[in-house]
């Protein structure tokens, strides 16, 4: 039989983990599956719950100079509202959006963004947002607190940094430029409840008509989703006057490696990948084209 | 630690449905598990455990959430509102009243969940719009209605008036009545195979093989109990007291309740684990002595007929477990110099019914020695010959008691969970229940027939069909269910519903190591209509003829000779609905071309037309169905309906059909639907028939009753009858007369028995299989994206003729869940075996999915059939596919073979073809 622990302090909670490995549970959103998925073939291995919703300290969406910070609690639908009523600025419009995909209003209501990141699955649809704001994770365990970047963060497929002691508490994201914006598509084979086949997250900073900063990932096409870096560098400084898609060249996509799987083939990811990467540009462009309108 | 007694248990507060509850269980165990057995609020169902298909949404603190992934921990101290608590003093609530009003609930078992996403948002948006309707409603799957009708009745919440439709004097048949079971569905009092069992039960759970083949031993048990005191008995093979087989027909029991050595397939069941239920949920796989034996498995058709094929089966030579045929004319000669001809291959896939409820149900020994299987079911009768086979019992010492049945499709024409039931139940004496998990109802039960179809076709210039050639290889599984019955179906209908003066068909069923295949909405005519309707495109394409043109001048017309050399005589309305679509289609063609011409974006738009035809009933076989009315001396007035409702509506059909045969309103009737034990045999729910065959069996017998009581009264056929306080009011015209019932020497029962007339087939497939065939055609328009390969679906057209509509909104209800099945076989769904056993990964429609539904009924009337009926279940989903893939084409010019078009199929089509 199992443990189930459900501390009201941090430190506590810290505690147990130092003590033994315990699966920490917010929403329930993946816990929950992954048990059935196993159960189903008589497979049902203990576990050892650390219930992490009653600590007060990992909620909450505080602003300052530097950025935002998103307490580990928050919820998709926390997130949603929290850009709908302009508590958080426009470049988390893709959040946002990837968000409301994110199962239906049930899963977006318990899920948390901090889960999503720990889950680590390569289709995890709060990454390719989440990198593309250039989010960096707060750990916390005993020994003290460290911030990695997401990217060094999600390591792989149902991998993380996360140490058995360690607790993600929040996540931070930098304050962008003034004007940015960000969006992101997905790709599923149905309206709702789709898990992706396809997924492009992407931020648009601009000054004076032309790119000063771009950062877009895709997810879904590699282990973990991936920033297309040599993109960035080569949309820096182009004019936004409708032509940024052109800018994105195969090459630029090199970084993913898709496979085939049930829903889809790897040489249509890395081709729809591409597409989607050049719609998202070309949304983004036209949304600076209508401000500066 | 299980989720279902999670956790030290302890004892946690909660409020629900507006009362404090205090419950003792373990924190992790799921809400689901506290509602439905601690506090027995069975209202919320569980279809998934995983929160894939929202049927368990319940309000936690105000918002929607699945009960199935919130543990008890953090419900404790929080308010919950469940389906129960929607209504307010024992009064349905005006979103409950909607749903049953618009016929928003079929089987029922997603309303709860779709009633409390709604419930959510109407508490939020006081008068929502369609979009926000599909998002706050989006994470709940249905798999029976196609939404429409679901977002109708959100909608029309706000204005919804307070009372509902007042009883009409008008007559029965021919009205949109609600569904006599409605009202606990939405209720959430109606219960299904998981909400009811007898105290103490057994709970029963499966080992099922993870190899597709394999041999296997078993050892030394006592370990096993001796480490799970809760393990009461472990059932294998040895202990089935009856044959260790069943199946669908006569001389193919090949399935075995319980493995003998040797598995098939993935999923096939091994052992039976006895006891209570967190402990049969929870033995380790790693801790049950079998050991496995894992062998080459036979995986497609290919390789179930390749000349080394391993056989599968002792009596099935080349893994051919049976062929169909049909040929009339000479196909061969008749292809030779034909103005246009056209041929290919065609290829679907496994097809999961992904109805929202698993399995489940109890069978409990009585004392009279008898066994009471309860659970949900498309066929009693079949069951209980199924249950007494694997017991040892005579049948008529089973009785089958049906659950409410959350959805079917065909997937609950075969045994699944009631052979385990009652042997674990005949073994111990002790009453035995059981659900599925969601995976082991995907994994264990049966598919769709997947299909290999090569075909031809040919035309004269003037568009006449001369000739068609097909041949169709079936992929049956592991074990034979109702393959034999796809293969004789698909030959009788696979020249499409047209008039084709040569014809051969050659069919077979196939048996390999995959989920055996069953029935399935169709019985393999969906697949062959694929293939036969991208023929019909072919040839119009060639004769550059209109494509709805050229099935116009082909439809089968009354004086027609079909396939099997049938002259229709009457009741063959394609051509009226090929009318009815024809301004739509003209309209819609031409703005979907008009926009092609015109755009520089990478979208392209089509509209396709699709048809089919469908025989009602069983295939050249005795297919009766009985009821009986009875009147009682109390004067109770009750219809014994043996006709499962499986959401289809056929519990309010069948009385509204007996009401005016008997000449009283249907809500003068009660019901008993599907007890073995009450209720004669009215057949299976499967192949349209239940309207058709069973509707004119209630028919005579309401006529049969209103006979006796004209006689009694000494009355003319015209008297109007009126039922009330015990008494029988006859108005002949003349003086009124009356019937005391108290004082007749017994109760009057009417009787009535139809069986539609039909001929075996010859060796050539001739003669006369079905007394009626239903008619349909749809319209898709749709837009494709160049670069993605995704479909988006604008509008669907549908033109059925269906005889007469006996209850237009139940109609409705059937053509618009038809279509969204049609779909998803178009466009999603695909099950593969280790792969998609869950419903992320095997996607159905959901909401957003099924557009806008336009429907055209053609009531061409049948003489045979209920006040001119025909059936409507298989007909609405089989054009749709053929429809959407016609529209493909149209859009993009690309020919779509392979069902499903996954967006990777569709792309690498659309490259193909040149568009970049």
């Amino acid at each position: 039989m199992g443990v189930y622990l459900r501390p009201r302090a941090l430190d506590e909670a810290l505690e147990s983990l130092a003590g033994r490995a315990l699966t920490p549970l917010a929403g329930g959103t993946d816990v929950y599956p992954a048990h059935a998925h196993q159960a189903a073939w008589n497979g049902a291995p203990d576990i050892d719950i650390l219930d992490i919703s009653a600590l007060d300290e990992l909620r909450g969406i505080v602003e300052d100079e530097a950025g935002w910070r998103l307490g580990a609690l928050t919820t998709w639908s926390e997130a949603i509202e929290a850009v709908a009523s302009g508590r958080l600025p426009a470049c988390f419009e893709g959040l946002a959006r990837a968000a409301r995909t994110v199962g239906g209003v049930q899963i977006q209501n318990r899920g948390t963004l901090a889960g999503n990141l720990c889950n680590a699955s390569p289709a995890a649809d709060g990454v390719p947002p989440l990198l593309s704001l250039d989010a960096e994770v707060e750990l916390a365990s005993l020994a003290g607190r460290r911030r990695l970047p997401l990217a060094e963060f999600v390591l792989g497929n149902r991998q993380t940094a996360r140490r058995a002691d360690e607790l993600l508490v929040a996540l931070h994201v930098p304050r962008p430029q003034p004007w940015a914006h960000a969006t992101f598509l997905k790709l599923g084979a149905r309206r709702y409840l789709v898990i992706s086949i396809v997924m492009v997250a992407a931020v648009l900073e601009a000054a004076d008509g032309r790119v000063a900063r771009a950062r877009v990932a895709v997810g879904s096409c590699s282990a973990a989703a991936q920033r297309l870096a040599a993109l960035e560098a080569a949309l820096v400084g182009q004019p936004c006057d409708g032509s940024l898609a052109d800018a994105v060249e195969p090459a630029h996509l090199a970084v993913l490696s898709p496979i085939d799987d049930v829903r889809g083939s790897a040489g249509y990811r890395q081709e729809a990948a591409l597409t989607l990467v050049r719609r998202a540009l070309n949304e983004l462009d036209g949304h600076r084209r209508e401000a500066a309108a | 630690m299980s989720p279902d007694a999670g956790g030290t248990v302890a004892s946690f507060d909660l409020t629900v449905n507006g009362t404090r509850r205090s419950v003792a269980a373990g924190p992790f165990t799921r809400l689901t598990t506290v509602l439905r057995d601690e506090l027995g609020l069975t209202g919320t169902k569980v279809g998934c455990d995983a929160g894939d298909c929202g049927a368990c949404t319940v309000l936690l603190d105000g918002r929607q959430v699945c009960a199935c992934l919130v543990p008890l921990g953090q419900a404790a101290g929080r308010e919950v509102i469940t389906v129960e608590g929607l209504a307010r003093d024992g009064q349905l609530s005006a979103l409950q009243r909607s749903f049953h009003l618009h016929g928003a609930a079929q089987c029922g078992v997603c309303t709860p969940g779709m009633l409390m996403a709604a419930a959510d948002l109407l508490a939020r948006v006081a008068r929502p719009t369609v979009q926000q309707v599909e998002d706050a409603l989006g994470g709940v799957l249905c798999r029976c209605t196609g939404y429409r009708k679901i977002v109708e009745a959100v909608l029309a919440v706000p204005d919804l008036p307070a009372e509902g439709n007042a009883p009409s004097e008008a007559p029965a048949v021919g009205q949109g009545l609600a569904r006599r079971d409605g009202p606990p569905k939405v209720a959430g009092t109606d219960r299904f195979g998981a909400d009811a069992a007898p105290a103490g039960a057994l709970w029963l759970r499966a080992v099922r093989s993870p190899h597709a083949r394999a041999r296997f031993t078993l050892g030394d048990l006592q370990p096993l109990y001796d480490r799970w005191p809760g393990l009461l008995r472990v059932l294998t093979a040895a202990d089935v007291p009856g044959e260790n087989a069943y199946g669908i027909y006569p001389h193919l029991k090949d399935q075995p309740v319980l493995a003998a050595g040797a598995v098939r397939y993935r999923g096939e069941a091994v052992l039976a684990l006895l006891g209570d239920r967190d402990t049969v949920e929870n033995v380790p796989v790693e801790a049950i002595p079998l050991t496995w034996e894992p062998l080459d498995p036979v995986i497609g058709t290919e390789a179930a007929t390749a000349a080394d094929a391993p056989q599968l089966h002792a009596e099935s030579a080349g893994n051919v477990l049976i062929r169909g045929f049909v040929e009339k004319g000479t196909p061969d000669a008749a292809f030779s110099g034909a103005a246009a001809a056209s041929e290919g291959t065609w290829r679907t896939g496994f097809v999961e019914h992904a109805y929202i409820e698993p399995e489940a149900g109890y069978a409990e020994p009585t004392p009279d020695g008898r066994l009471t299987v309860y659970g949900c079911t498309q066929a009693p009768y079949m069951d209980r010959d199924e249950v007494a086979r694997v017991t040892g019992l005579q049948p008529e010492q089973v009785r089958i008691l049906p659950s409410a049945c959350g959805g079917g499709f065909g997937g609950k024409l075969d045994v699944a969970i009631q052979p385990l039931l009652a042997v674990a139940a005949q073994v111990t004496g002790r009453p035995v229940r059981g659900v599925f998990s969601r995976t082991e109802s995907m994994a264990a039960t049966t598919k769709r027939h997947p299909s290999v179809i090569r075909a031809r076709a040919a035309a004269e210039a003037d568009g006449r069909l001369r000739a068609l050639d097909f041949e169709g290889d079936f992929n049956t599984g592991a074990y034979a269910s109702w393959g034999p019955t796809v293969a004789g179906r698909v030959p009788v209908h696979a020249s499409g519903p047209y008039c084709v003066p040569h014809v051969r068909v050659r069919s077979r069923a196939i048996y390999t190591n995959e989920t055996p295949a069953g029935a399935f909405r169709g019985f393999g005519v969906p697949q062959a209509a694929i293939a036969h309707e991208c023929l019909m495109d072919d040839l119009a394409e060639r004769l550059a003829i209109d494509p709805l043109e050229f099935r116009h001048i082909n439809a089968l017309r009354p004086g027609d000779a079909t396939a099997t050399g049938q002259v229709l005589e009457h009741s063959a309305g394609l051509a009226a609905c090929l009318d009815a679509l024809r301004p739509q289609w003209q309209a819609l063609r031409a703005k979907a071309e008009a926009f092609n011409v015109t755009t520089d974006g990478r979208t392209r738009r089509g509209v396709g037309v699709g048809c089919m035809w469908y025989g009602c009933g069983n295939t050249a076989l005795a297919n009766p169905s009985e009821m009986r009315v009875v009147l009682g001396r109390d004067g109770r007035l009750t219809l014994y309906n043996g006709a499962v409702d499986i959401g289809q509506g056929s519990a309010t059909v069948m009385l509204q059909i007996c009401a005016d045969a008997l000449g009283l309103p249907p809500a003068a009737l009660e019901q008993v639907v599907g007890d073995t034990d009450l209720t004669p045999d009215a057949g299976k729910t499967s192949a349209s028939r239940q309207t058709f065959v069973s509707g004119k069996a209630a028919q005579i017998a309401g006529e049969d009753l209103r006979a006796q009581l004209l006689r009694l009264a000494n009355a003319g056929p015209e008297a109007k009858l009126r039922l009330a306080d015990g008494v029988v009011e006859v108005d002949d015209g003349g003086p009124t007369r009356t019937i005391e019932l108290a004082r007749l020497s017994a109760d009057l029962e009417g009787r009535g028995r139809f069986d539609p007339p039909t001929t075996p087939l010859d060796e050539k497939g001739q003669g006369v299989p079905y007394a009626t065939y239903g008619f349909a055609a749809q319209l898709a328009a749709l837009s494709v994206d160049l670069d993605l390969g995704t479909v988006k679906l604008h509008r669907i057209v549908a033109a059925h003729d269906l005889g007469k509509a006996v209850n237009p909104m139940l109609v409705e209800g059937q053509i618009h869940g038809g279509i969204a099945q049609g779909i998803g076989l178009a466009l999603m769904e695909e099950y593969l075996p280790g792969r998609t056993e869950n419903l992320h990964d095997y996607l159905i429609p959901s909401f957003g999915d099924v557009p806008e539904i336009e429907i055209h009924l053609v009531e061409d009337a049948e003489p045979l059939g209920p006040f001119g009926a025909k059936g409507i279940g298989e007909p609405a989903l089989v054009p749709t596919a053929p429809a959407i893939f016609g529209a493909i084409r149209h859009a993009t010019g690309v020919v779509v073979r392979q069902a499903p078009a996954l967006p990777h199929r569709l792309r690498a089509l659309l490259r193909e073809a040149g568009h970049g």
